[in-house]
């Protein structure tokens, strides 16, 4: 991606500080703005409430109360839907099985099925990864089924005639073939781990981000609650740029990045 | 030019293939019967949809007839073989390797060491005059350069027979040229049988001992035209009258089938 833009002749650098600080301009007046003043606390309050949670005694424990659901859902979530979904691609009466289902539950919003899991599953951590499981399952069963299925026919075909078995088949042309569609998996299943977190915390845990936005709004408590939402936005964009370095370092013969 | 005593290399006898669609049957070969000599060139010529390609992956053994069969060495073909390597119009080089592991691609697979593999890939990926790019991946490379790739990974697990389905279809018509040339050349050098689909007839008679012309719906073989010009052939060859005489035959051959294909 070399190409040519406009405004190409000011570094990638100083696009990162002016976006920053347009952000914090915003975020400024915003706060100084009577109508969402008490929604948007500036940022010294902000960067304060964490000394709040921290004495509170919290503050760790919530991030990495959400890091372990998050982590052992997304891990889950994934060991499941790779199996799963080349069997879909594979074997036509599983496909017919297991689709229409995954396009159903898909479009349900984990908030609403939170309440079965935990009557079952009871409160703590059990259903909060149970939940992430669910929703980073799906999302990667299908974003993998569709690489598996779109493997180039003629590199099949390129691989038998030079005396490919079927083993070879699955192991040197489908499973690099769809390793572009594999991290994009991950890509989308690592969001959707933490867009469900504040359903999946929702099940009576007693730490994490999710639940703690919760029980602050209780209070009204609007910095230390800014302050959470910005840390659930960081640790997006840390997975973001793992998922990145992941591409550039296993996909980088691809024809088309960067999209 | 005379080649002692030849041997039939492939006997395709008596193939039928019939596709089943949703608009009923459809037979793409009906009693198809060709024997490829040992070392020939073959060219195979013929309206869009006559079943050239379906032949040749029937000879390759992606495909299976319907009926009639394939002997290939005096045994009946069923499934791929390493002694048929394949071509194809799309390249289909594996993306994800580099120029020199693409065309190791094979060799590895027949469970050769590393340093053998390579050693037998740089011959070839010399061959076809890629050296200096054996560490660039597919998407580095133009399309002539592409299937140069493509042919040197063909040959580099030594097929007997090669097997191409309009290889140079996707070329511009320079590059074309230069890569039959080059084709030209490797085949009197290392002795294999091709058996070449093309749609462009002037390749068909540059390059062939006999060019095949097939007819459409359903496909059969129309006439076998031996093509006795003697190589080497340049491109100075397209101007010999003998050379146009071919070319307005078969031309108005295939034609024939092109307009019995739109009524
Ligand atoms: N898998 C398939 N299923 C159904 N019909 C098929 C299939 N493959 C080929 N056909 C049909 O068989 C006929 C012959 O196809 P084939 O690809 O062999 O033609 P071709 O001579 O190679 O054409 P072209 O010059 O356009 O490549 C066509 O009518 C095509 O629609
Ligand atoms: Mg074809």
């Amino acid at each position: 991606m070399n190409k040519k833009k406009k405004g190409s002749s000011i570094p990638k650098w100083a696009w990162l500080l002016i976006s920053f600080a347009t952000a914090m301009c915003l975020w400024y007046l915003l706060s100084i703005n009577p109508k969402t003043a008490r929604s948007f606390p500036n940022l010294v309050e902000t960067i304060k409430a964490i000394s709040t949670m921290m004495e509170r005694g919290v503050f760790w424990s919530d991030i990495s109360s959400s890091l372990i659901s998050v982590a052992a859902g997304f891990a889950i979530g994934f060991i499941l839907s790779l199996p799963t979904a080349v069997l879909m691609a594979w074997y036509a009466p599983v496909r017919n099985i297991i689709e229409p289902w995954i396009q159903f539950i898909r479009n349900i919003p984990p908030l609403a099925y939170v309440p079965l899991v935990v009557i079952s599953a009871g409160v703590g951590r059990r259903p909060q990864i149970i939940v992430i499981t669910i929703a980073t399952f799906l999302i990667m069963t299908v974003t993998i089924y569709q690489g598996v299925i779109n493997v180039d026919e003629t590199l099949i075909k390129a691989a038998r005639v030079l005396g490919a078995t079927d083993k070879d088949i699955f192991l040197k042309v489908i499973a690099p073939a769809t390793l572009p569609f594999i991290i994009t998996a991950v890509r989308l299943g690592s969001s959707t781990a933490l867009t469900t977190l504040i359903a999946a915390e929702s099940t009576g845990a007693i730490a994490g981000l999710g639940m703690r936005i919760r029980s602050l709004n209780n209070s009204f408590e609007t910095p230390p609650m800014l302050l959470y939402i910005i840390i659930i936005g960081i640790i997006g964009m840390i997975f973001e740029k793992f998922v990145k370095f992941l591409e550039r370092r296993f996909t980088g013969w691809q024809e088309k990045r960067d999209v | 030019m005379a080649r002692e005593e030849r041997r039939v290399k492939v006997k395709i006898d008596n193939v039928r293939k019939v596709f089943d669609t949703r608009n009923g049957e459809m037979i793409a070969l009906n009693g198809v019967n060709l024997d490829i000599m040992e070392n020939e060139f073959i060219c195979v010529v013929g309206p869009s949809g006559c079943g050239k390609s379906t032949l040749l992956n029937i000879i390759a053994g992606l495909s299976e007839p319907s009926s009639g069969k394939v002997i290939c060495d005096g045994k009946e073909v069923v499934g791929t073989g390493t002694e048929r390597g394949v071509v194809f119009q799309q390249y289909a080089l594996f993306p994800w390797l580099t120029v020199k592991k693409n065309v190791m691609f094979g060799l590895k697979l027949k469970g050769m060491k590393d340093n053998e593999a390579e050693a037998i890939a740089m011959k070839y990926i010399k061959m076809v005059q890629l050296e200096d790019f054996v560490n660039h991946y597919p998407k580095e490379l133009s399309g002539g350069m592409k299937q140069r790739v493509a042919i040197a990974r063909a040959y580099a697990v030594n097929p007997s027979i090669l097997l191409m389905d309009e290889p140079f279809g996707a070329l511009d018509a320079q590059t074309r040229t230069q890569l039959q040339t080059e084709l030209l050349d490797t085949w009197e050098k290392e002795q294999k049988t091709c058996f070449f689909i093309t749609h462009d007839v002037d390749e068909a008679i540059i390059l062939a001992q006999k060019v095949i012309i097939m007819s459409a719906r359903p496909g059969r073989i129309k006439e076998i035209v031996d093509i006795n010009i003697p190589y080497p052939r340049t491109q100075e060859t397209k101007m010999i009258p003998e050379f146009l005489e071919l070319k307005n035959h078969i031309w108005s051959q295939v034609y024939q089938e092109y307009l019995e294909v739109r009524k």
